[in-house]
């Protein structure tokens, strides 16, 4: 047995549906809003500005700071201990790490740029959605970038690779109506530049062939693209809004 | 392969956009190479000059530059000096003998002269690779900023609020009747009366968000006639502007010093460029002007407290 229709009707390469914005929070340097299915996700810009403590200073180039943070009410049914966790540390750590290959800070000298990203709604590719939103708000905010970073989760799930995959997919064998030929499953988030097709985040929970995730790296390369072009459209709309007069 | 053009002329372009196919094209600011065609790598508005590709930008922090005129905010009292904060990432340093031609005796109070939270109109003077900033208060229209309100605008939109000579700030003022002192850092210091004040505010943010749309200065002339209630006197208008380039022109803005062109390491025989000896700005030769002696301004009185005086004063 196969996996061979998705739980929600999606083609396999088919991510959910995407709504992105820009220019969301008024007192940020630069801000986004990427939500995708029932995932939802700000990202506010602060900066380039002085850092402190003066020994996380670097006198070649301006640094980037991510900070990621669940909402306590974001979870699937648990309220999220607020504070830092070992898992969002982790995870602000890699989106930023994610975001630093395209950025170029080294007109900022001993400056940092804060990237602030806030999930009020999260139902599985919460990081994704995270570095989504906050490389539009990097590019809102005006930072010099070679180009945008997006990012989508690729899974394998009883044997078939689908893209984007919802909470039901990442735990396929408690929601399957069919019968389940292999109980794992392997979620694998990817972020890439769209342009050069550079992978800066690569992360796997779970076990796959060494032929899979080549081939998922494959089918992943086109939604990326569409993603990215979709971040563009945000930026272009909020200056397309102001151009009319609205907010 | 044939060249193609992906964007118009003055259209936002977004960090990865792909704006011309081809190697017709080629790459300026804000602009990139990659595999045969040009992408943007900043948020702006492009601008086409022939065959060369360039963006203003749209978004971003004041980066410091010589010669610009800015407007901070006293945060530090140093020990021969100011820290300004200007709206940057960095911080500005106005060294005493830039700040005033008095003779400050040492460990005199200098908030006399500025304290903490004035704000005023200063030059820029240097800025090093680290961003480390000196300003002057030296100079025609540098001041002390008395009353007024305070308005922020996105530092690389400052260009469409002064305007082709001058001519929308020029406008502004003229319509509102207000004092109006824009600093290349995005801070704009209006005084005048209250209500008018407003309309300032309100044209800035008009600017703020329109500066991507052509025919800006109309539509900004059509808003304030509207608001203020009475037609622009384009006289008045012209008298201001010029006012402003003749003000303006001996403080032009200078690129910024690109360190990395620079030629690295100490000496390497031949004149070092950055240091000539000791600075002699004020030796025109003969006397020192800052030394001649001690003081002689009377006789002096005799000393109380020394040893050898201490039988007279009984």
């Amino acid at each position: 047995m196969t996996y061979t229709r998705r739980l929600d009707g999606r083609k396999m390469d088919e991510p959910r549906q995407i709504i992105a914005k820009a220019g969301v929070i008024k007192n940020a340097d630069g801000s986004g809003y990427f939500k995708i299915g029932k995932t939802e996700a700000y990202a506010a810009v602060y900066g380039p500005r002085d850092l402190f403590p003066k020994f996380m200073q670097n006198p070649e180039r301006g640094i980037l700071r991510c900070h990621y943070n669940m909402m306590p009410f974001a979870g699937m049914g648990d309220r999220v201990r607020p504070g830092p966790s070992r898992r969002s540390k982790e995870i602000s750590m890699v989106t930023g790490k994610a975001l630093s290959a395209v950025v170029h800070l080294d007109d900022f000298p001993n400056a940092v740029v804060d990237v602030f990203i806030e999930l009020p709604q999260t139902d599985a590719g919460s990081r994704c959605a995270g570095i989504c939103a906050a490389s539009i708000a990097l590019a809102d905010a005006g930072i010099m970038m070679k180009d945008m970073v997006a990012a989508v989760a690729i899974a394998h799930c009883d044997g078939t690779l689908v893209t984007d995959p919802d909470y039901e997919e990442e735990h396929y064998p408690d929601f399957a109506t069919e019968p389940v030929a292999d109980e794992h499953v392997a979620d694998i988030p990817v972020a890439m530049v769209p342009s050069t097709g550079e992978i800066t985040l690569l992360q796997m929970d779970g076990k796959v062939k060494k032929e899979t995730l080549l081939e998922a790296l494959k089918i992943v390369r086109p939604v990326i693209v569409r993603i990215a072009d979709l971040q563009r459209q945000a930026i272009h709309q909020k200056f397309e809004r102001w151009a009319n007069g609205e907010d | 392969m044939e060249s193609k053009l992906l964007v118009n002329d003055h259209e936002v372009v977004v960090p990865g956009q792909v704006l011309a196919e081809g190697i017709d094209y080629f790459p300026g600011i804000g602009t990139y190479r990659h595999e045969g065609s040009v992408l943007a790598n900043q948020l702006g508005l492009l601008s086409i000059e022939g065959k060369v590709l360039k963006t203003t930008p749209l978004a971003g922090k004041y980066l410091p530059a010589k010669n610009d005129v800015v407007i901070g905010k006293v945060v530090d009292v140093l020990m021969s000096g100011w820290r300004f904060e200007i709206n940057s990432p960095y911080s500005a340093v106005l060294p005493l003998k830039d700040a005033t031609s008095d003779f400050i005796r040492k460990g005199e109070d200098l908030t006399e002269y500025f304290d903490l939270g004035d704000q005023v109109v200063c030059k820029i003077t240097q800025v090093t690779s680290q961003n480390l900033i000196d300003v002057s208060m030296k100079g025609p229209g540098l001041r002390k900023l008395h009353g007024g309100q305070f308005l922020n605008i996105t530092p690389p939109k400052i260009p469409r609020l002064i305007g082709r000579h001058a001519s929308m700030v020029s406008m502004i003022a003229a319509a509102t009747g207000c004092d109006i002192v824009v600093g290349q850092n995005g801070i704009v210091w209006v005084n005048g009366d209250p209500l008018m004040e407003t309309i300032v505010a309100q044209a800035i943010v008009k600017i703020e968000r329109e500066a991507h749309v052509s025919g800006l200065t109309d539509r900004v002339k059509a808003f304030l006639e509207e608001r203020t209630g009475k037609p622009i006197d384009m006289a008045a208008v012209e008298r201001e502007a010029q006012a402003r380039e003749q003000a303006a022109s001996d403080s032009r803005r200078e690129p910024r010093h690109d360190f990395r062109d620079d030629e690295r390491g100490g000496f390497r025989g031949g004149d070092r460029r950055d240091f000539r000896g000791p600075r002699r700005d004020n030796d025109q030769g003969g006397e020192r002007q800052d030394f001649r002696g001690p003081r002689r301004d009377g006789p002096r009185p005799p000393r109380q407290d020394s040893f050898r005086n201490a039988g007279d004063a009984q």
